[in-house]
């Protein structure tokens, strides 16, 4: 076990593009970190590099108290799985998953006491002796993991381990990676680009755009205190509603109405010398239906009317999308978003539409209108060139 | 429904019997040729009427056709050998490894690949001549195994190219050198594809003519192709029709042989990263 | 850039950072290993190919610019193109070259079509599939010259069922045409399968969902086939067509077994060896040699400009 550091670490291929940007990041001793960004990102060429399956272009790379940037992956100890689990196909699940174990001279008795704990942890008993061609998707899932865990490395490094299952079992998996981690507590660098599973399975994420890390922090604070408009539209589902609007001294003009800025933010976006077009972002959760809050109204929480689109009642919330007049905020980061999301590939890149999430005791109707109420003491305001959220602070 | 299906299954049964039949009747008809007796062997007929082993046992009796066997059989294994060991290092190098002139190499394989043999013959047999290894076993396992280079890793590479690259991966992750990554993980999964690249090296060596009659002279190198143009029959007073029909069948045998146990390979290894569209 | 030469002993221009070039030229260790091993591998069968066939090659050219006639090697000198020009004017090679040619596109013709047929054949065929290919593997491994001397003896009269066919006194490999066609028979025997083998291969990459949305959409069987099935499939057609055409062009076992050449039966390699071998004129021999290479060539370069055939293994990703 141990702490895995990278200082401006950069990665440039022979052809000159560059995956990786003065990437810097501690990793702590027994932490479950997720990097996580649309395709593309370099995050899993980050992951490779600590594997040592990638050359470092520059920058250095410790694990533990040793700088491994010329180590072979053999040399430094650590354990990955694959997208694919690469299982070998012509060994037994127990010699997949004592290979590593056999590499290093372990003795026969001691290979076959772990794997055999491996196995029960796992489930994987009755399957010991079964080549991987005849196990389903979740069993070589679990192979893989078990082939990870016998080895008992200074870190776990996982490559979308949970992307080709299907949804039900990569739910199941994902609690029990959780609880293995926690029981096990390897320090575990884990890439992924669905954002749910960032959200739940890390102690802290990175978010990766073109390279360069975005933020890193906790799921609560990459939620609540998006540092930029990357950030904020990446993280999150269905993902903030974003409207451009025009800021006139403490009063956001926007498609929907007018928005009132509280002092502290107006305070901030003077600070920051804020232009006059910004991007306000509003999470589906900031909005409620004014039916439902009567009396609980107030400066910050202005009200305005909207005709549903569509209706989506999962139950314990309801879903409405409305559209909003005017164009969609359009920035870059949006665009690669929107592109990342596959919205562009539905045509629902063009419409500007809001999505609102409501208590399930709302009255709203499909075709009908509806009073909307909006939290304004969780908006943020983005600058539409930088994408920096002009009302981010650390908390 | 049962009788479409019965008439549907007729339909099939026949069409296959025809393709069948087309690839099977020459080789029947020179069979039946190996065993007739001379007195019978210009009746014309497909079947033979009288039956006799006399052909075969007259061409084992000729060194002219057992040296050419072993000439054959000696010569076709060890240009397989040599450039299914030399086609495995490069085709690895091609399906694995980043360096520059890999564009070159797959070139030249592939100018070599179409190559008309008659081309080199002329310089070959000048050569060889002035070397001293005309007429010899040297003489032609060069050139085979020069030909058969760009099959073996043309159709290799394919296969190497199939093993997962994340297989290699995770042997170094999991501690292997290169060394045994290679020899645990690579070698086992690749042997299938080594060994129907053999097949197919091995069929296209045998199968040569115009190297083996232009490169020999004499019985120290001839192979069976080029002996059977050379036949004379087993006595001098004998049309050799029979002899030649019994040398044809004996040749044929191991290539029926691997046709029957390896169908599947070779069918693999002959489209093998022909139609990767 | 300046082009001006350093002078010696000078220091090397100093880095952007000093420690991140000393770094980077560690840090590439893994590639430059990836490199040596890819050449240390490749090193053997690069030179072997080299040596048995660029040096020849070279030789032959050298060869095609001598007079050398092996019966009188002391008359041995450097004549230019004479050879070339001897050879361009000379009946013999044009007779040749045009038989070669239709022999090639004939063949190639009809194995394209038959070979589709068997291969749609061992595609659909509900059951027997694997005898199928068994039975037609066996034209393609059989040796050329035992399925030659076949096919010799069943049209040789007083011997053969197919003669016999014939009208009495009928010996079609002692006439042009006659003889033609069945080399061209032969031809097609070996190799159809080849064909069909790499037309299957392609066959298999038409996805069945995109045939039954095709079928849904109303497209007759035939017009599944020309509108859906060839299109999808044409690279691998193109990729066949060049492989038999280049091979077809090199035809020699088949005409050596079946007429010697005899007949003005011919092809280019017949005529090649013949005067290698035969008329013992290694000069001309040469030069004949080098201009087939050219036409191999020059078919090759046709078929990957005109139809954009994408040369085999090319497409090298990683």
């Amino acid at each position: 076990m141990a702490e895995i550091v990278l200082e401006s670490v950069t990665k440039r291929f022979p052809d000159g593009a560059l995956a990786v940007q003065d990437v810097d990041l501690a990793i702590d001793d027994g932490e479950f970190m997720i990097l996580v960004g649309p395709s593309g990102c370099g995050k899993s060429t980050t992951l490779n590099m600590i594997a040592g399956l990638e050359d470092i272009t520059d920058g250095t790379l410790r694990i533990g108290d040793r700088v491994v940037n010329d180590l072979a992956p053999k040399d430094r100890d650590i354990a990955m799985v694959f997208q694919s689990y690469a299982l070998y196909p012509h060994m037994s699940v127990r010699e997949n998953m004592g290979f590593a174990l056999r590499l290093a001279k372990t003795d026969k008795d001691t290979i076959n006491r772990k794997v055999e704990e491996a196995a029960r942890v796992l489930d994987l008993t009755e399957h010991l002796d079964r080549k991987p061609a005849n196990l389903s998707g979740g069993q070589r899932q679990r192979v893989a993991m078990g082939r990870a865990i016998v080895r008992d490395p200074k870190a776990f490094l996982m490559d979308e381990p949970l992307s080709n299952l299907d949804a039900k079992l990569r739910v199941q998996m994902r609690t029990q990676i959780s609880r293995l981690q926690r029981r096990l507590g390897t320090t575990t660098v884990y890439v992924t680009h669905d954002q749910t599973e960032a959200m739940t399975l890390g102690d802290r994420v990175v978010v990766m755009r073109q390279g360069l890390i975005q933020q890193v922090g906790t799921p609560a604070e990459l939620y609540d205190h998006p540092r930029n408009l990357f950030v904020a539209g990446f993280i999150g589902s269905p993902a903030m509603n974003f409207v451009p609007a025009t800021l006139e001294d403490s009063v956001l003009r926007t498609a929907l109405g007018d928005l009132p800025l509280d002092d502290r933010k107006r305070q901030m976006l003077q600070r920051q010398d804020a232009p006059r077009q910004v991007i306000v972002g509003l999470r589906p959760e900031t909005f409620e239906d004014a039916a439902l809050t009567r009396g609980r109204g107030g400066p910050s929480r202005p009200t305005f009317a909207a005709t549903v689109d569509v209706l989506e009642s999962l139950g314990s919330d309801v879903f409405i999308y409305f559209a909003m007049e005017g164009g969609p905020a359009r920035t870059a980061e949006l665009e690669e978003l929107a592109a990342d999301s596959g919205q562009q590939d539905t045509g629902g890149a063009e419409a500007s539409q809001i999505v609102a999430r409501l208590d399930a005791a709302t009255r709203a109707r499909e075709g009908a209108p509806v009073e909307l109420q909006v939290d304004m003491s969780r908006a943020h305001v983005f600058h539409p060139e930088t994408g920096l959220n002009l009302t981010h602070h650390e908390s | 429904m049962a009788a479409v299906g019965r008439t549907h299954a007729t339909r099939w049964a026949i069409i296959n019997i025809v393709v069948v039949l087309y690839a099977l009747f020459p080789v029947w008809w020179i069979a039946a040729l190996s065993f007739k007796t001379p007195a019978t062997l210009t009746d014309g007929n497909f079947i033979p009427r009288e039956w006799t082993w006399e052909n075969y046992r007259g061409i084992f009796d000729t060194s002219e056709f057992t040296r050419a066997l072993i000439n054959s059989i000696g010569i076709a294994l060890i240009s397989t050998a040599i450039a299914v060991v030399l086609g495995t290092m490069a085709a690895y190098a091609v399906a694995r490894l980043r360096f520059p002139g890999k564009r070159a190499l797959i070139g030249v394989s592939l100018l070599i690949a179409m190559f008309p043999p008659i081309s080199l013959v002329s310089p070959l047999f000048n050569i060889e001549r002035v070397i001293g290894i005309f007429d010899t076993w040297p003489g032609l396992i060069i050139p085979y195994m020069t030909f058969s280079l760009p099959l073996a890793i043309y159709t290799l590479s394919a296969f190497f190219r199939e093993i997962p690259w994340d297989l290699e991966k995770a042997a170094k992750v999991d501690g292997a050198t290169p060394a045994q990554a290679f020899r645990l993980v690579i070698a086992p999964l690749a042997a299938p594809g080594v060994f129907t690249t053999a097949i197919l090296v091995f069929i296209f060596c045998w199968n040569d003519f115009l190297f083996a009659i232009s490169l020999t002279s004499t019985e120290a190198a001839r192979t069976v192709p080029a002996a059977i143009a050379f036949f004379t029959g087993s006595s001098q007073f004998q049309q050799p029709t029979g002899s030649i029909a019994a040398a044809a069948v004996v040749i044929t045998i191991p290539i029926i042989i691997f046709v029957l146990l390896f169908q599947r390979r070779i069918v693999a290894g002959l489209t093998a990263g022909a139609v990767k569209g | 850039m300046s082009m001006q030469a350093e002078p010696a002993g000078a220091p090397a221009p100093p880095p952007d950072t000093g420690q991140t070039a000393e770094q980077r030229a560690a840090l590439s260790a893994g590639a430059r290993q990836e490199r040596r091993l890819g050449w240390l591998l490749c090193a053997p069968a690069v030179v072997v190919m080299l040596a048995v066939t660029a040096y020849p090659v070279g030789y032959a050219i050298y060869l095609s610019l001598q007079r050398y006639d092996l019966r009188f090697p002391a008359q041995a000198e450097f004549v230019g193109l004479t050879n070339y020009g001897a050879v361009l004017t000379s009946p013999f090679w044009w007779q040749a070259f045009w038989v070669t040619l239709f022999v090639t596109a004939v063949s190639v013709a009809i194995e394209l079509v038959l070979g589709m047929a068997i291969a749609l054949v061992m595609h659909r065929t509900i059951f027997g599939r694997g005898t199928v290919r068994t039975s037609v593997l066996i034209p393609y491994g059989i040796v050329t010259v035992v399925a030659a001397t076949s096919w010799q003896f069943a049209w040789t009269p007083d011997t053969g069922y197919l003669a016999e066919l014939l009208p009495a006194g009928e010996a079609p490999l002692t006439e042009q045409w006659p003889a033609l066609w069945l080399i061209i028979l032969a031809e097609v025997w070996k190799t159809t399968p080849f064909m069909s083998l790499l037309l299957l291969a392609g066959l298999a990459l038409v996805p069945e969902e995109t045939l039954r949305a095709a079928m849904v959409d109303g497209a007759t069987a035939w017009q599944r086939f020309t509108k859906v099935t060839l299109p999808l499939m044409k690279p691998a057609i193109l990729v066949a067509l060049l492989f038999r055409t280049l091979d077809a062009f090199r035809i020699f076992d088949n005409i050596y077994i079946l007429t010697a050449g005899a007949h003005d039966t011919g092809s280019v390699s017949i005529l090649g060896y013949d005067n290698l071998f035969t008329a013992l004129n290694l000069g001309i021999g040469s030069a004949i040699s080098v201009m087939i290479f050219i036409c191999v060539a020059l078919i090759a370069f046709a078929f990957i400009k005109l139809f954009g055939a994408a040369a085999p293994g090319a497409e090298v990703k990683r």
